[in-house]
């Protein structure tokens, strides 16, 4: 659901990743990117300010860890942002002492609260609750008749009575009072913010039936006037928290975290479908995730953290820098590599690779042949493969199980590799001797010119 | 993006600290409007206008098209130095932004003609359809209403209590039924009784979800078969919609070939900026907006008025 967003951290960090140090230009340049992709992302410009504001603080000033590059780091410290903003924790629903339990949903037309009215009963009702619906938006035709149809498809009973707004929900408790629901739900009319009668009959309507949860449905695809509704919609209600719905689409939800940030409540549900059951409890941790690419890279640079081992992996970049990577430090890569998981799943957690690539098939037995190959060669060849002539390439073959043409198809591909490394600047042109690399933790430096 | 290098802003060094705060990109145009100056429009003046168009769900691509405009504009010499000036001028590439496409409703030359309305959930297709029935009913049109929407619970009585209202003839198949059918029973009857107008209501569906997309396909090619002609499929689209507007533009235009938008809910503080990035970028033209609940609140648009409300006089 997140991933323009992600594709874009996905660039940003592409970008970035693989320089020794970040300078306070590569900083400012992230801080841009970040800038512009929260902004496509229908995050309010505000929110989107602030936001970038702290990043910058905290990046500028942050102790450099040596396990991750500072590109990583920057990330991560957007991600612990957006949890933030988004409430840390995920909501847990307590139920009201002398039940029932009244929930009111309030919202724009149109954002899906009729639908998430439904939904939410089901979820009640399958956290072992007995809820009843009550349709006191008497202002849409045939809205009390949606919710009638949704909620025998749902097994909740529906109430409603063609009197007015207030009145039915006040009797709608009692009602749930007199049968015995323990869980109200209360569907009210939508209204655009700017209409003061409607505000204050949704108003009256919390008035009279004390809502132990009052959450504003928002469409997730709205973009920078949810802001304004939210900070209207607090004002007349005092929300709990806010429904996020349509999020199956592909709309990149910055609304979330705009509304998250304004009225300081956090997404308590999600509407990932048409279906009743495609309804959830929002997870604040895989949103950010989501939002940043986190699931994605967050968890990577964690399990990266824990589990490479940072002199084989520092002593490779040095090699790499100075032009000298060989088929041995290639097979160290390989195995440091296979230490984070599955290749598959390492590459699907990269969002700076096309989506093509993130969903091709990765075959784990190449892998093991490539070592294979490399396994039999002597220390000298994986130094230098150019000595490699028919005689050991059979030998090669032999030993690894392989044919001489699939060492032949190694050595080209790692011909190849050792290329891209030099035309992509990662990997000085052969120069002994060349820069090594000094940074060993340390501050972001600010770049002395540009 | 280069919008961005353009100007000063929270993710840029202060200006002048360095030499580097106008951006490399962009360090051409911002040293030739300081340069030119005419009645003193400076940066702060474009990052006011782009933060007002931003704001306004304008989108960054869009608003970098306009304000790149709007500079062209001020350094030949185009803004006058009087205050209002630049507002004006900006109001203007607002309106060359939505340009001068056509934006007659068409009827089709062989009734009856067939108005398919397309969008994703809670636009407000079905309101908007009302709308459009009781206006084409009291221009003297015989209009029927197809009841594409057998999806969502009730939307055919909803839809119901409008035609009813207004005396149009409501075709409608029972909930779940498939939406071609009830369009070309619709079609059917329309013929029969020598209507003019279908307007046929459909399913809100997101345009990610490419087997319902294959369902509003088949139910154009329907709508499409003689004796009807499809002669508008208008994109309805609600005015607080964010930059994912744009992408439901080009979605639904490739998979049915949209001829017109329909913006509504402009009644509340949202400002509907995208409609211009639509029009800006596919060329769509703006048809109609809706400006409140009353059957009367659904009007011609009108690129001045839009830019008015935007920019402000």
């Amino acid at each position: 659901m997140f991933e323009t967003l992600t594709d874009r951290f996905g660039e940003i960090f592409t970008r970035l990743r693989g320089r020794g140090r970040l300078s306070e230009a590569d900083l400012t340049e992230a801080l841009r990117e970040i800038r512009v992709a929260l902004l496509e992302g229908d995050v309010n410009l505000e929110v989107v300010r602030e936001l970038v504001e702290t990043i910058r603080t905290r990046a500028a000033g942050a102790e450099l860890e040596r396990s991750l590059t500072p590109a990583q780091q920057v990330i991560k410290i957007v991600n612990e942002e957006l949890t933030a903003i988004l409430g840390g924790e995920e909501l847990r629903i307590t139920y009201a002492a002398r039940p029932p339990t009244v929930v009111l949903l309030a919202g724009l037309q149109g954002s899906g609260k009729t639908s998430a009215a439904a939904k939410l009963a089901r979820w009640f009702v399958e956290q072992g609750r007995h809820p009843l619906l009550v349709a006191a938006d008497l202002q849409r035709p045939a809205a009390v008749e949606q919710l009638r149809v949704l909620g025998r498809q749902v097994g909740a009973a529906v109430f409603s009575e063609p009197t007015d707004p207030v009145d039915v929900a006040r009797r709608g408790v009692a009602e749930a009072v007199r049968v015995g629901r323990d869980v109200v739900i209360i569907d009210t009319a939508g209204r655009v913010s700017v209409d003061a009668v409607l505000m204050d009959e949704v108003a009256a309507v919390a008035r009279a039936t004390s809502p132990r949860y009052t959450f504003l449905v928002v469409d997730a695809m709205t973009g920078q006037d949810a802001v304004a509704t939210a900070v209207a919609f607090h004002e007349a209600l005092t929300l709990d928290g806010v429904i996020l719905t349509k999020l199956d689409g592909d709309a990149r939800g910055g609304a979330a975290l705009s509304v998250a940030k304004v009225v300081g409540r956090p997404v308590a549900f999600v509407s990932t479908g048409e279906r009743p059951a495609d309804f959830e409890i929002f997870r604040p941790g895989r949103m950010a995730g989501r939002i940043l690419g986190m699931g994605d890279v967050l968890s990577l640079i964690e399990r990266a953290e824990h589990s490479l081992d940072q002199d084989v992996a520092g002593r490779a970049m040095d090699r790499i820098r100075r032009g000298r990577f060989t088929l041995e430090d290639f097979q160290d890569q390989l195995q440091q590599m296979k230490r984070l998981g599955p290749l598959s799943g390492i590459v699907g957690m990269l969002p700076g690779l096309p989506k093509e690539m993130r969903n091709a098939e990765i075959d784990e037995g190449n892998v093991t042949r490539i070592e294979a190959v490399i396994r039999s060669m002597t220390p000298a060849e994986r130094n230098d493969p150019a000595i490699i002539n028919g005689s050991r390439r059979t030998r090669i073959a032999a030993g690894s199980g392989t044919t001489p043409a699939q060492v032949n198809d190694l050595l080209n591909r790692f011909k190849e590799m050792q290329k891209m490394m030099r035309s992509s600047g990662m990997m000085a042109p052969t120069r002994p001797g060349g820069r090594r690399d000094k940074r060993k933790g340390g501050r972001v430096t600010p770049a002395r010119s540009r | 993006m280069r919008v961005r290098r353009h100007r000063q802003g929270p993710g840029d060094p202060p200006v002048g600290a360095d030499g580097a705060g106008a951006g490399r990109a962009g360090h051409g145009l911002v040293a030739s409007l300081a340069h030119f100056r005419p009645g003193r429009i400076d940066e702060a003046d474009f990052e006011e206008l782009e933060e007002l168009l931003v704001r306004a769900d304008v989108g960054l691509k869009s608003t970098g098209r306009i304000l790149a405009a709007l500079r062209e504009r001020v350094r030949a010499g185009g803004v006058g130095p009087a205050p209002g000036s630049l507002a004006a001028a900006l109001r203007a590439e607002i309106v060359a932004g939505f340009g001068a496409g056509d934006r007659q409703l068409r009827v089709g030359l062989q009734p009856p003609g067939v108005w398919l309305f397309v969008g994703v959930n809670g636009v407000g297709k079905t309101t908007t359809i009302g709308k459009v029935a009781a206006q084409q009913t009291a221009m003297g049109r015989h209009v029927v209403v197809a009841a594409g929407d057998t999806f969502r619970a009730a939307a055919g009585d909803q839809l119901a209590s409008w035609a009813e209202r207004c005396g149009a003839t409501l075709v409608r198949g029972a909930d779940g039924a498939d939406p071609s059918s009830v369009i070309f029973d619709a079609v059917e009857h329309a013929r029969a009784a020598g209507a003019d107008l279908v307007l046929a209501d459909s399913a809100g569906r997101l345009h990610t979800k490419a087997n319902l997309m294959d369902e509003l396909r088949k139910v154009k090619r329907v709508a499409d078969r003689p004796p009807g002609a499809v002669s508008e499929v208008l994109l309805v689209i609600d005015a607080t919609t964010g930059q994912n507007g744009l992408v439901q533009a080009r979605e639904f235009t490739a998979a049915v070939g949209v001829t017109g938008i329909v913006l509504t809910k402009l009644d509340g503080t949202a400002k509907g900026g995208i409609v211009l990035a639509i029009g800006e970028e596919l060329g769509l033209p703006i048809k109609l907006v809706g400006i409140g609940e009353g059957v009367d609140d659904l009007v011609a648009f009108d690129p001045g008025e839009f830019a008015a409300a935007l920019v402000g006089d």
